[in-house]
């Protein structure tokens, strides 16, 4: 691993409630090297935004220790946020000043030198396509351009470490697109970026390694694609096919030794299936290749056509919702498989024996 | 200390005032009333000398220690009415106008930043709480002395040329005024930052803010009282002590309020 910026062992943050106090963040292990990308993923309020807080010195952590580029940002608050730029929850953008107003505030306030001052508001006012809006009043903008306003101030003095806080929250698909480029551009300039975000697609994507957080604790980290190899033994298969009338693809499936999960979703159209009709899709979880492979030459035998059989590769969001206990998507179809039997994502369970899927590629905590 | 943070923060917090007619509104009107229409209207009292109000004025003088009716000894009748409401009865009320100035841009500088939900992106600049109180301080502190200063050349330029005709001659400011203008008008203004930065640290909106902290108006009341019922009667000495009790009364709020002023408890509160 490179060179980390961001090191935290058991950090902790704890606040006043009634009756006590509640633990927004509980005993965080966090490592972040030089121009990696690492997604915060988590339910409101799972200690996501505090956790940046703490990291930008803005907290002061209840115990534990937090350090950026070597530094205490409870200590170093200053020197800290020198380096580091934050892109808020909400844009926090004053709707009486001016686009170029507010960032010229800002280049003051973040010590961008006096002489390049007008020239780097320009340039982001540019780059984040507000140029022709720079000087109406904040107040008229969308809700995509205070977004874009709000990040144009994170990296007004090119920091080397940014916390973009849900910064792609209410934009439209191709505001976002633009967000999820200049994240990538920012880790090709070898800036690391702690993303938090509700987005799993959107992690998935970007980040190279996801911290799952649950009531301020890490339930999981790790590579997304790790976490969702680690989800369990069973693969998610989907066959394309059609069939003789007497023939319930879907039960044959079930049927095998191996097999669960079946959810058969008649009527679905599939791009890979004739022209003339009729296919249909079925998918379940096979415990092995070896499953796989008989269901096939069973399928065949018994004169159902198969036009496609594809895995389906476990995502971040089957981890986040396996992580939660919660089945990933409702669906369309019925599900075979026996009295009780669950649909998709809860059968791999019974395959791997966790409770949860709990991801073996990565880190996972209880 | 970083002093360009602390004027782009002042500069920011004036930007915003000058947008917001709730903040703007005050800072205009009350001024322009106590400084302008007053002094306006007092010049021509003496044409009313006669109607029940303005004689109380004469009553007022007669329950006033001697060493004070000796300060219009020499002045005809309409010289002295003139002289105890321009330059003695409404000194209390100019001090409203830098405690009205200081309290309106402070409440909107602290509370209001947070009820607009902008505070959070000022708290992660690399300023120091001391920069960031400072400069809040300032935002309040500097148009306050501007409008308490400003209002006192006016003040002074309206109550000479409206009481020419009664007074004949440049009689204001006296050595009392210039005390009050030049060290109790900023510690008024002081003291009413204090009282408001203790406050918005423990509230949300700018009207909670500005409500709560208008309370600090209570000692200008008390004076106001006090001249009228001639317990209190405004000199130099007496001025000047007023002003050393204001600026430490405002010094222990302030260091009270900076004790409390932590970007993480502002947070922690909302």
């Amino acid at each position: 691993m490179a060179e980390p910026v961001v090191v935290t062992r058991a950090l902790t943050r704890e606040f006043p409630s009634e009756g006590g106090t509640v633990r927004a963040v509980d005993a965080l292990d966090l490592t972040v090297a030089r121009g990696e990308v690492v997604g915060l993923l988590g339910h409101n309020g799972a200690g996501k935004t505090t956790t940046v807080r703490l990291l930008a010195g803005v907290l002061a952590p209840t115990s534990g220790s937090a350090r950026v580029f070597g530094l205490d940002p409870s200590v170093d608050g200053v020197a800290v946020r020198r380096r580091v730029g934050v892109s808020t929850e909400t844009p926090a953008v004053d709707d009486r000043l001016s686009g170029r107003a507010g960032l010229t505030t800002f280049a003051d306030l973040y010590g961008v030198p006096v002489a390049r001052v007008r020239q780097r508001v320009d340039e982001l006012l540019s780059s984040f396509d507000l140029a022709e809006a720079a000087d109406r009043k904040v107040g008229t903008y969308s809700r995509g351009m205070r977004q874009r306003l709000a990040l144009a101030r994170a990296l007004l003095h090119d920091p080397e470490l940014l916390f973009l806080d849900e910064p792609t929250a209410g934009l439209d698909p191709v505001a976002a697109r633009a967000v999820a480029d200049r994240v990538r551009g920012l880790r090709g300039e070898g800036r690391s970026v702690i993303l938090c975000t509700h987005d799993l697609a959107q992690a998935q994507a970007l980040c190279d390694r996801v911290v799952v957080l649950e009531h301020g604790r890490v339930v999981a980290a790790g590579a997304p694609a790790a976490l969702a190899a680690g989800l369990g033994a069973g693969v998610r298969v989907r066959f394309v096919a059609s069939a003789p009338a007497d023939v319930d693809v879907a039960a044959r499936l079930s049927a095998l030794d191996g097999w669960g999960g079946v959810v058969a979703e008649p009527g679905v159209a599939a791009t890979d299936a004739p022209a003339d009709g009729g296919a249909l899709l079925v998918s379940g979880v096979a415990r092995d290749a070896e499953a796989v492979a008989e269901a096939v030459a069973t399928l065949v035998a018994g004169g159902v056509r198969l036009y496609a059989v594809e895995r389906e590769l476990p995502d971040l969001e089957d981890v986040y919702f396996a992580l939660h206990g919660k089945r990933r998507k409702p669906s369309a179809g019925e599900v075979h498989g026996g009295p009780g039997a669950a649909p998709a994502h809860a059968s791999r369970d019974a395959f791997d024996g966790t409770s949860h899927g709990a991801p073996a590629g990565g880190e996972a905590r209880r | 200390m970083n002093l360009r943070a602390v004027r782009a923060i002042v500069r920011k917090d004036l930007s915003v005032v000058l947008q917001s007619k709730a903040v703007l509104l005050p800072i205009i009107i009350v001024p322009a009333v106590m400084l302008l229409v007053l002094p306006i209207l007092a010049s021509f009292a003496p044409q009313f000398v006669n109607i029940p109000g303005a004689s109380d004025l004469g009553e007022l003088l007669e329950r006033m220690p001697e060493t004070f009716t000796q300060r219009f000894a020499g002045l005809s009748e309409e010289q002295t009415i003139v002289t105890l409401m321009l330059v003695y009865l409404f000194a209390p009320m100019y001090l409203i106008v830098p405690l009205m100035v200081a309290s309106v841009i402070a409440a909107d500088a602290f509370a209001g930043e947070k009820e607009r939900r902008t505070l959070e992106a000022l708290l992660f600049t690399p300023t120091s709480d001391r920069e960031l109180l400072l400069g809040k301080l300032l935002s309040g502190f500097v148009p306050a002395l501007a409008v308490a200063w400003g209002g006192f050349l006016v003040y002074t330029v309206v109550a000479n040329a409206a009481a020419w005709p009664v007074m004949g001659r440049i009689f204001f400011p006296t050595g009392m005024w210039w005390v009050l203008a030049l060290w109790v008008a900023p510690a008024v203004a002081a003291l009413a930052l204090g009282a408001t930065v203790l406050v918005s640290a423990r509230v949300n909106t700018f009207q909670e803010a500005y409500q709560i902290g208008g309370v600090v108006v209570l000692p200008i009341v008390v004076l106001l009282l006090g001249q009228a019922t001639g317990v209190l009667v405004f000199s130099v000495a007496l001025v000047a002590l007023l002003g050393a009790v204001f600026w430490a009364a405002a010094a222990g709020l302030l260091v009270l309020g900076a004790r409390g002023f932590r970007r993480g408890e502002l947070l922690a509160r909302r």
